[in-house]
This record gives structure tokens, C-alpha cells and sequence, in this order.
């Protein structure tokens, strides 16, 4: 479904110089597959998920998107995006808009529903996430776990067919990453396609049916969630992995 | 200050009074909102760094910032007619005060723009919203936010500003104030008097101003 061919992001510093972030990345993801992607800081990670959905230009290589090249100049950018949902660590919700607002301005103002028709799916999305009572609030009123768990909402409400996820709890307090997580299993069991980076090793055990180790701008080691728990073969993942299990 | 000079105070208050509503308001709410329409444009097209217009628009700023409303006025008035360009008092005084709010307001709204946490664009961009739905619907709205301090005082500069009309034969509230104080000399007491409505209807701005802010500051 997502087909990424030797991705190679440079970010160019103050100073002016550049510093090489992803190098010769090359990836196949399948339609319904969860990829979980773990690594130190700065390894690459959010960088990796940015390119998926062009937030960054790659310097070079290709990324396929259902046999089409996204990256090819003249793509429209927008229509991809709209096939793609990401969710952020700071959630991102828009602050002006009620809940409501946030989930239909996409659907409504690109056309893709009428008014109506988006309101009731926002609707049926927010009893899914027992939210439905803050339809009409405004974000500053909710809780960080609320306010993630609407942002994935904000995402489900354009129909999308993969969804990106960066560190979804890492800005959670710990009695509220639970709530985000079961949205998250249950979008899994429902059969989307979903690239998550996270630190929460026991969501990559339990839905992850690939689990990635990103060092240094490469996949250093891929594997199944039993296997690549079990078994690390390099020994940067055996010293991360005892650092964090 | 004897009885006659209070009952023309009574009776030119109202005239004053009148200016002002008729002419000074008008000329600050036209030139106001043109001005912030050309302060987001010029705003809009620095962030968005449009090729060609984003130096024009820094020679504008520029040459407006630095020449005086009076003499821009004059130009406009006086100066344009010789070129075949005539505007009546009201046109030139609103085209010289729309550029100026567009120039001076301008940095204010660039600056609250940037101040939106890039997050939220992102987000814009993520929904498959492009760059001028995102700045309309989310970004431009928190903007203004942020913006409406600032943007309230440059109002109340204007109202003050208005009085510069005076000089390309606007009636306004100065004019009218002079005007009668030509026939009964009392220039002193009527000069005083045109302070004094520009003190009132500046005190309203001020409290609509802090009303306002209060409102806003509820729904964030
Ligand atoms: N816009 C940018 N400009 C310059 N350098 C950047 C930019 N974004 C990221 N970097 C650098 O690129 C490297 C990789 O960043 P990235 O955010 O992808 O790492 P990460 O694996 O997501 O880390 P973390 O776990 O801390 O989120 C880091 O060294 C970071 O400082
Ligand atoms: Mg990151």
C-alpha cells in the first residue's frame, strides 16, 4: 500500500549546514498492517512518519502511495493527505473551534459532506469514544486524554486509509494513556492501517504485527513483535530494549 | 466664563457632537476596515512568501512608515488634481488613513499570525486543507485573538488621526469647532470643547475595548 524507495531527508541547520536524518530508507507497508516503530531520540523517528504524508519535502528517493508516486512533482499533495490521518503528540486540535467544528471543518469545507452528513458521522465517532457530551466545548476544556482521543476522532472523520501516529501518549499523564490506547486497539481490530511510533512497548507486543528499530536515520532491525521482543539481533536494540522494557 | 459663552457651548456641542458621528466615525470604521484587510494581505503574502509581491509590500510599508500623514494627505488632495486625479476631502482623507492602518497594522497581524504554534497549520495541512483554508479557518481566527489588543489602540489612534483631515477641508469635528469659533472668537473654550468629544468617544472605544477582551478571554 505504502511503498517507501531509498528515503533520504536532510534538514538544513542555523548555521547552515546539513545534517543528514534518514539515509537510504527503503520500506513496503500492506494494507491492515500496524507497524510500530521504536528507537532513541533523534534517531529519525517522527521524521520518517512526516515524510509519509509530505509535512517534509524528502531530499531524495520515492514514496508510493497505492501504486502512485507521491512524491512526483505535480501530485496534489492535499488529496493525498486527505487519504492519510496523523495524529500528534501535543494533539493539535484546532483552539478556535468547538469539537464539533473541528471535526467537520475538513470534511465540510473540502466538500467531501454536507453539513449533515459529516455532523452525523462526527457524532457516531464521538459516542464511539464516549465524548459525545463535549460536541459543543471548546479544547481548552478537556483533558489531555479527552483532547487525543478527539484528535484521532478529527482524523477518522475524513475516512482515511492509513493512519500516522507520533508518541500518541508521550505527552499524557499515565492514568490517561490507557483511554488513548483502547481507541487505538480497537481502530487496529476494525482493520486499519496504521504506522505508529511510540514508546509503549506492551501496544507493540499486543498489536503490532511488524515492529521497527530506527537508529541513526535506518531501520536498524525489523522483525514480529514476539521475535523482535525475544530475540534482538543487534546489539544497539539488546542495550535499547534493556533500557526500556 | 460668562452665559453666553455656555449657551454656545450647549448649542455647538450638539454640532460637534454631530461632526463627529457623521464624519469622524464613518471615516475611522471605512478606513479601519480597509486597512486591516490590506494589513492581512500584506501580512499573508511575508508569511506565505509570495515571489515579487512580498518586496513590494515591504516598499509600501516603508515608504508609508516614513513620510507623514499630512503630507501624504496633501499629496492626495492637493498634488493628485494636477495629474488629472481628483478625490473629494472624505476619499483622499480614507485612501491616505486605509494605507496607513494597512502599513502600521500590518506587523502587528504578521506577528500574531507567527505566534500560532505551527501545530496547528500541520494539522490543517493533515486534514488535506491547504495553506489559505488553514489561515482562513484556524490560524487567521487565533490571529486576531492575539491581535485585538493592539489592533483596538491603532482604532483609537485613528479616531485621533482623523482630526488630519482637517487640513484637505473635511469638516470634521476640528473644522466645525474652528469654524465657529471664527464667528465668536472664543476660540479657547471651543477648541477645548472638540477635545472633549474626541475624550468621549475615545473613553467608549476604550470601554467596548476592555468588554470586549473580557469576551474573548472567556471562550478560549
Ligand atoms: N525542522 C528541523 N530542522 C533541523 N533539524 C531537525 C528538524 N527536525 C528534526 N531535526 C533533527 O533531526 C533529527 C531527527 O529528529 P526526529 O524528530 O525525526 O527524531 P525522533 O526519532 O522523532 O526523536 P524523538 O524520539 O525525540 O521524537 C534530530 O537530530 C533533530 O534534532
Ligand atoms: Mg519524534
Amino acid at each position: 500500500m505504502i511503498s517507501v524507495k531509498n528515503l533520504t531527508k536532510d534538514y538544513t541547520k542555523a548555521d547552515g549546514n546539513h545534517i543528514r536524518v534518514i539515509e537510504g530508507l527503503n520500506y513496503e507497508i500492506e494494507k491492515g498492517e500496524k507497524i510500530v516503530i521504536v528507537g532513541p531520540s533523534g534517531s529519525g523517528k517522527s521524521t520518517f512518519l512526516r515524510c509519509l504524508n509530505l509535512l517534509e519535502r524528502p531530499t531524495a528517493g520515492q514514496i508510493f502511495f497505492d501504486g502512485e508516486e507521491i512524491t512526483a512533482k505535480g501530485t496534489d499533495i492535499n488529496k493525498v493527505r486527505q487519504r492519510m490521518g496523523m495524529v500528534f503528540q501535543n494533539f493539535n486540535l484546532f483552539n478556535n473551534l468547538t469539537v464539533m467544528q473541528n471535526l467537520t471543518l475538513a470534511p465540510v469545507k473540502l466538500k467531501i459532506m454536507s453539513e449533515k452528513e459529516a455532523k452525523e458521522k462526527a457524532t457516531e465517532l464521538l459516542k464511539r469514544v464516549n465524548l459525545l457530551e463535549k460536541a459543543d466545548v471548546y479544547p481548552a476544556s478537556l483533558s489531555g486524554g479527552q483532547k487525543q482521543r478527539i484528535a484521532i476522532v478529527r482524523s477518522l472523520c475524513m475516512n482515511p486509509e492509513v493512519m500516522l501516529f507520533d508518541e500518541p501518549t508521550s505527552a499524557l499523564d499515565p492514568e490517561m494513556v490507557g483511554e488513548v490506547l483502547d481507541v487505538m486497539k480497537q481502530l487496529a481490530e476494525d482493520g486499519m492501517t496504521m504506522v505508529v511510533v511510540t514508546h509503549e512497548m506492551g501496544f507493540a507486543r499486543e498489536v503490532a504485527t511488524k515492529v521497527l528499530f530506527m537508529d541513526e536515520g535506518i531501520i536498524l532491525e525489523e522483525n514480529t513483535p514476539e521475535e523482535f521482543f525475544e530475540h534482538p539481533r543487534t546489539k544497539r536494540l539488546q542495550d535499547f530494549l534493556s533500557k526500556v522494557l | 466664563m460668562n452665559e453666553r459663552i455656555i449657551n454656545e457651548l450647549i448649542e455647538s456641542f450638539g454640532k460637534l457632537f454631530l461632526a463627529g458621528l457623521k464624519v469622524s466615525l464613518p471615516l475611522t470604521i471605512a478606513s479601519f476596515s480597509a486597512g486591516l484587510i490590506i494589513a492581512f494581505l500584506v501580512a499573508l503574502a511575508q508569511i506565505a512568501k509570495v515571489p515579487v509581491l512580498r518586496h513590494l509590500v515591504r516598499v509600501y510599508v516603508w515608504i508609508i512608515r516614513c513620510t507623514p500623514m499630512i503630507v501624504q494627505l496633501f499629496i492626495v488632495y492637493f498634488g493628485l488634481p494636477s495629474i488629472g486625479i481628483k478625490f473629494n476631502s472624505f476619499v483622499s482623507a480614507w485612501l491616505v488613513m486605509s494605507l496607513s492602518v494597512g502599513a502600521y497594522c500590518s506587523e502587528t497581524v504578521r506577528a500574531a499570525i507567527q505566534s500560532v504554534p505551527v501545530g496547528q497549520l500541520e494539522a490543517c495541512y493533515c486534514d488535506g486543507l491547504t495553506f489559505w483554508q488553514g489561515m482562513m479557518h484556524v490560524i487567521v481566527p487565533q490571529a486576531l485573538r492575539t491581535a485585538f489588543p493592539p489592533l483596538s489602540n491603532s482604532i483609537i489612534g485613528l479616531v485621533k488621526d482623523t482630526s488630519l483631515a482637517y487640513s484637505v477641508a473635511l469638516v470634521e469635528i476640528l473644522a466645525t469647532a474652528q469654524r465657529i469659533a471664527a464667528r465668536t472668537y472664543d476660540y479657547f473654550w471651543l477648541y477645548l470643547e472638540a477635545g472633549l468629544i474626541y475624550l468621549i468617544i475615545c473613553s467608549v472605544l476604550t470601554v467596548i475595548q476592555s468588554r470586549a477582551e473580557a469576551a474573548l478571554e472567556r471562550r478560549r
